[in-house]
Formats: C-alpha cells, structure tokens, sequence
C-alpha cells in the first residue's frame, strides 16, 4: 500500500498500531518527519546536549574536580599526595564532626518520620475541619528558608526568649529552658523543618490508597490501630524510605539551621568546612573534608536508591 | 435440594416487617428498619426497611446511584446511618464498629492486600481474632482448597487473574465464618467469559453455604436472577419494589421493574374493563389497538395503565408485510385481532442466539424491542410487520413515572 507522500507502508503494522506507527521503508530524508533528529548516536542529539553539558562542567564537575585536587595540594599548591588526606581522617575534629553529623541527621531523620507519619495518617484518615488548610501550612514552611525555624526557636525558647521570661516571671526559682544552643536546639529546628518532607509523599501514597481496603481490614476485626498497622504503612513504605532518604540526605548537608542556632559546641562537617575555609583560610584541609562530605552524601544516596527498590519492586512480600 | 432451600426461604418474613430483638433465635440474619444514609445535603439511601433470612440470598439491583451499595456499607458498618436501625441475627448494631459485625465483605476491586501474599490475606481475618496458630493455618488451607486456590497459596495478589483475585477475596471473606456475606458487585471486574464462570462458581457456593444469609449488590440482572432468592429493586435511593426472581420478572409491581429487570417494552393503555382484584385478564386500549394483559392491579375502566411486553415475549404474525400493510393506511386498523400491534422495523441487531429488533409501532408512537428466536425468519429495516402477544405474557403495571 502507499501512502499519498509516496512510501510504503508496511501492511501489517498500519492494521494493528495505525498508520501513525507504522513502519515507513523507502522514506525520503527530507520532510517534517525525518528532518528533526530522531536517528541515536547523530551527531545532532549531541549538539542539544551540548548546553546542558557544558553548564553541568563549567559550573558543577570543574569545582568539584578542583576541590578533589586541592585535597591532593598544600596552601601554595604544591602536591602533597596522600599526607592531607591522612592527616584529616586521624584527626580527632574530623571524626567528631563526622560523627555528630550522622548522629544529628540520624536523630532528625528519626523525629521527622515519627511526626510526618503522625500527621500523614491524622490529614488523611481522621477527618476534621481545616485539614486542608493545616496541609497548605504544612506545605508552605518547604518554601521557607531553612534558618527562620532556628531563628524562631531562639526568640521563643532561646535563654533570653519570650518562653524564659514568662517563666522567669512565673517561678522565679526554676532553671531556664536551655536547649536551643546544642544538639537538641539543631535536631528540633531540623525535625520541624523537614518534617514536611515526610508528609508531603505520604499524603499523595495515602490519597491513593481504596478506602476499601481499609473497611474490608475492618470488617475482618482490625481496629483502627491495626488497620494502619498491617495495611496503612506496608503500603506508605515505599514513600517513607525515600522521605527517610531524603531527610536524611539533607539533614546531613545542613548547614543554614545550624548556624543560626548559634550552637558552638554542635561541629558537623558542614561546620567544619566553613570554619576551615572562611574563618581559617585552610583550603586543602578544607577540600578534604568536603570530599568526605561528598563521600557519604553518594553513599546515602546509593543506600536510598537500593532500598527504595527493594521496597517498590515486584517481588517483595510481607511477612506471613 | 435447592428447591426445597428456596421454598423454606420464601417461608422468611417479607420485608419491612421487624423480629423482636428479645427472640433467642431471630429469623432474620440482617434486618435494616427505615435506614437512611445522607452525605450533606444529599441523600444517599432513603427509608430503606428489608429482612434477609439466614440462608436466603438477596439481590439488591438498581442502576448507579440507586443507594444500592450504599445499603450494603450501612450493613457492613462502613456507613453510619443517619437514621434508621441496622440488626444483626436481631441484635441492633447501628452503632458497632465493621470490626464487631462479623459479617465478611466482598468488593467490586476484591480489596486484596497487596503487600501480603495469599495465604496471609486469608489468615487476615483469624489473625485479628488472635486465633491460634495451628488452627490458622488448618481454616486458610481449608478456605483456599474450597476455592480452588490452594497451588497459589504464596503468591501475591498480583500475581493473580481476575478470577482468582475474587475466588481468594471470597475465601477471606469466609475465613471468619461469618453468618452474613456481603458482596458488592463481586464480578463487575471481571470479563464477560470470567463472569460467567464465576457465577457458575458463586452458585454453587452458595449450596454449600446453607446458612448464611447472603446480600449481593448488582446491577446486572442476569446475575441477580441467577442466584437470588429474592431481589429488592433500587431507585433514587429507595427501595421501589421487593420479591422474587420470578415474581419481579412476571409480574412486575411497577414501571421501573418492568422496565429495570428483563427490559420490557411500555406501551400506554387505557382500561376498558373492569378489574377488580390482581390476577385476571384486564382489557386495555393501546392506542386505537385493543389488547389483553394480566392485570396484578385492581383496574376501573378509562384508568390509564403501561402493557409491559419483554422482548422475547413478542412474536412476528405469520404473513406480516400484508397484513402491516393493512394497518399502515390510517394506523388505526380495523378490528384486527387482539394483540397484534402493527410496526414498522427499525433496526436489526444479530445477537448470535438470535436477532433483536427494533420496531417503531404504527398509531403508537412507540419503539419497542423484539427478541427473534435462532433460525427463525428476519425482516429487513424498513419492513413493515405485525406484532402479537399472548394475553398471558403481557402484563398491566401502573402509569408512573419511569
């Protein structure tokens, strides 16, 4: 059969999958159709990556490749080889701040899924007035900066904020609320910031989820407790290993909350970094730290990819 | 057997007739007394008062939005009524919670949890009565061999076709033995070759459950005359009209039963006879065309009436096209025989087991469907033909709104 333009058209195809599909032999190069780049490996799908391509190296792969090698470098950029490298993995600041890193991003991974979940399951099976509009709130501290949570705890529950002095003036003979400054401050203000983080794909897993699965678990004897239990969360799992991911990730990268927490003796990589580049002008120890900081941030993220597949593939099953 | 099931099962209350909650051993395995279930401002089921049996199979049949499955979630106690009382074996459950009913639901989607395999959606129900292991174990492999799913036991629910989604949703429902099994349009998922087969299945399920009292939402018909005792008619959220298979589809209380269950052409007639209990021959004008239809109504002469004929009941009149003719002139005819209706075909539809047309009457202004038999002969559209009816397959239902 042909076509008004001309080539043929193989039969079989245009009867199954129309003639929008089908299989065009004898075609000429020229027209609408063939003249956009559709042919992999042609020269011209590489010139549409070109743009991209070269912001990604001009602005991401040079920095990073240059800190990779400032590591390698003394102050006055000579090669040092591996000695930086050693000196900052035995030092003792080092593996503190690594430490408390993991420690603070795990503490706050952990508040904000407990709450995210709470909240997730409250929005969406308990029905009450205004549970749209506490979703728009919760939504709309995402679009805060960061350091605003800090700021606002240090005016409420710093040692001279509004709480303090109520109390201060209340009972004059109990000690002040002081918990802003130090790890606890940093993982509250984390865990009320990225707690929406959490919510946010519960809500959308939740939404999907039949409501007749729930009333089939019910009229089978399941309280409302086991209901979300045994049908709720296995099904919400998912979502809350790529929010733990996530948070986790970002927690581990904070730097805005703990700053502004003013917490001297909370010293996270990101911490360690800045004080080693801006305040103490040590780049190459700098450099190394950031690397190691890169290092765990790839090693989180390949964690969170293997489990959230793992998770969502086809061939998981719960227990018996 | 299932003769004698269905002849004690008719013995059960009609609806709307309450047992006393005190009896030790109520007749009635649900009974719903004037539930109403509104969302807002809109009313979702009005007023409905129904009594199933133990043992008795009720099919509530309406189209979307008849308040059908609503009826079946205020019994299920995903509802909560806004009025009304909901009973179970005569005990008043209109305030326990699903979890307390005992009653085991089927749904449309068949609800499987996905996440758990086979097996473990069985044992679901038994879990949460905190059974003992052992017996868990014994009632799950028992429920799937009844069900025929005992090779799949460890698969999960995606795994499964259609057909053996529902037969493992059935077997959970059952695990529990529950003394009343809710079905919600358990096959409305399924293709048309599964459906069949299931309803094979559900049948024959229901023999072997001989006592427990079974509400299966439709809104097929085949399926509800297949495997109810009973069916209640559902419209607007009300109930419009309760009674067996056989009572609804021969003679139907109302229009929209007529019409609803089996398809029935409507014709509007008015009575020339005199009435006066249910059950004899009434005698109507359809038009200027007399005709004859059981009339299960008291009917006064000059009462306006619908003859409700089912298609297959219609027969074409030997000698059709000549004897149309005859009628086509004025469309009054004159004085042809009784239930003879001339028309004109429309259209010709083959169904595989037969020919469905479709023939506007003359002097009627009426398209009614006509249900040929195989092998018998088929007019052509255009053709003109006579219709006739025995007095016996046609019957009166009242003049009201459709």
């Amino acid at each position: 059969m042909r076509t008004a333009a001309g080539p043929r058209v193989t039969p079989a195809l245009v009867g199954s999958a129309g003639v929008g599909s089908a299989r065009v032999t004898g075609a000429p190069k020229a027209g609408p159709a063939s003249s956009f780049p559709h042919i992999p490996g042609s020269w011209r799908s590489w010139l549409w990556l070109a743009v991209p391509l070269l912001f990604v190296a001009v602005f991401f792969a040079y920095p990073l490749a240059q800190i990779g090698a400032q590591s390698f470098q003394d102050k006055y950029g000579a090669g040092v080889g591996l000695a930086n490298w050693q000196y900052e993995l035995s030092s003792a600041a080092v593996q503190k701040a690594t430490a408390a890193t993991l420690k603070i991003a795990a503490l706050s991974t952990l508040g904000a899924l407990l709450l995210g979940t709470f909240i997730a399951l409250a929005l969406s099976f308990v029905p009450f007035r205004g549970a749209g509009l506490v979703t728009r709130l919760i939504e709309t501290v995402v679009s805060f900066p960061s350091f605003l949570i800090p700021l606002a705890f240090s005016i409420l529950y710093g040692r001279t904020g509004v709480v303090n002095s109520v109390l201060g003036q209340l009972a004059p003979g109990l000690p002040a609320l002081n918990f802003v400054n130090d790890v606890p401050g940093v993982v509250l203000a984390e865990v009320a910031f990225y707690t929406p983080f959490v919510v946010r794909p519960l809500l959308a897993v939740f939404s999907q989820l039949p409501r007749e699965l729930l009333d089939v678990a019910g009229s089978l004897g399941s309280g409302p407790l086991a209901i979300v239990r045994t049908v709720i969360l296995p099904a919400g799992l998912p979502a809350l290993a790529a929010s733990a991911g996530l948070t986790f990730l970002l927690t581990m990268n904070e730097f805005g909350i703990i700053l502004f927490t003013g917490a001297k003796n909370v010293m996270t990589l990101p911490m360690l970094i800045y004080t080693r580049s801006i305040v103490t002008f040590d780049m190459p120890s700098a450099a190394v730290i950031a690397c190691i900081q890169v290092a765990l941030s790839l090693g989180v993220y390949c964690l969170y990819r293997w489990t959230y597949k793992k998770l969502s593939g086809a061939n998981h099953a719960a227990p018996r | 057997m299932l003769s004698t099931m269905k002849k004690s099962r008719r013995a059960a209350p009609a609806a709307g007739h309450p047992t006393p909650a005190a009896a030790v051993e109520p007749e009635n395995a649900v009974e719903l007394r004037d539930v109403s279930v509104s969302y807002g401002t809109t009313v979702a089921l009005s007023g409905l008062s129904l009594a199933v049996a133990r043992g008795e199979t009720v099919a509530l049949l309406g189209p979307s939005g008849s308040g059908k499955s609503t009826a079946l979630k205020a019994i299920a106690g995903f509802e909560r009524p806004s009025s009304g009382r909901v009973l179970l074996d005569g005990v008043d459950v209109t305030d326990a919670s699903p979890a307390r009913r005992g009653i085991g639901v089927v749904v449309q989607q068949y609800a499987l949890f996905p996440h758990m395999r086979v097996d473990a959606n069985v044992a679901y129900g038994l879990k949460a009565r905190r059974m003992p292991k052992a017996e868990i174990a014994a009632r799950v492999k028992a429920m799937l061999e009844m069900v025929g799913m005992e090779g799949h036991a460890h698969k999960l629910p995606r795994q499964l076709s259609g057909g053996q989604q529902q037969r493992v949703a059935i077997a959970r429902a059952l695990a529990i033995r529950p003394q009343v099994l809710l079905l919600d349009e358990p096959l409305s998922a399924l293709d048309a070759s599964l459906r069949a087969e299931m309803l094979l299945e559900l049948q024959a399920l229901r023999a072997e459950l001989p006592d427990i009292a079974m509400v299966y939402v439709t809104h097929d018909q085949s399926e509800a005359l297949t495997l109810a005792d009973r069916i209640a008619v559902m419209r607007n959220a009300r109930l419009e009209e309760i009674g067996t298979a056989e009572q609804l589809y021969s003679r139907p209380a109302g229009a929209f039963t007529a019409k609803f269950l089996g398809g029935a052409s409507l014709l509007p007639a008015i009575s020339t006879t005199v009435v006066p209990d249910g059950g004899a021959m009434g005698s109507v004008l359809a038009g200027a065309h007399r005709m004859k239809a059981v009339a299960p109504f008291a009917v006064n002469p000059g009462g306006r009436v619908l003859v409700a004929v089912r298609p297959h009941a219609w027969k074409l009149a030997a000698g059709s096209p000549a004897a149309a003719a005859g009628w086509a002139g004025d469309g009054a005819g004159d004085g042809y025989t009784v239930n003879s209706l001339p028309g004109r075909v429309e259209s010709v539809q083959w169904r595989g087991a037969g020919h469905r047309l479709q023939v506007d009457l003359i002097g009627l202004s009426e398209r009614v469907t006509v249900d040929l038999p195989a092998m018998s002969a088929v007019p052509a559209p255009g053709d003109l033909v006579v219709l006739t009816v025995e007095p016996q397959h046609a019957v009166l239902v009242p003049a009201g709104e459709l």
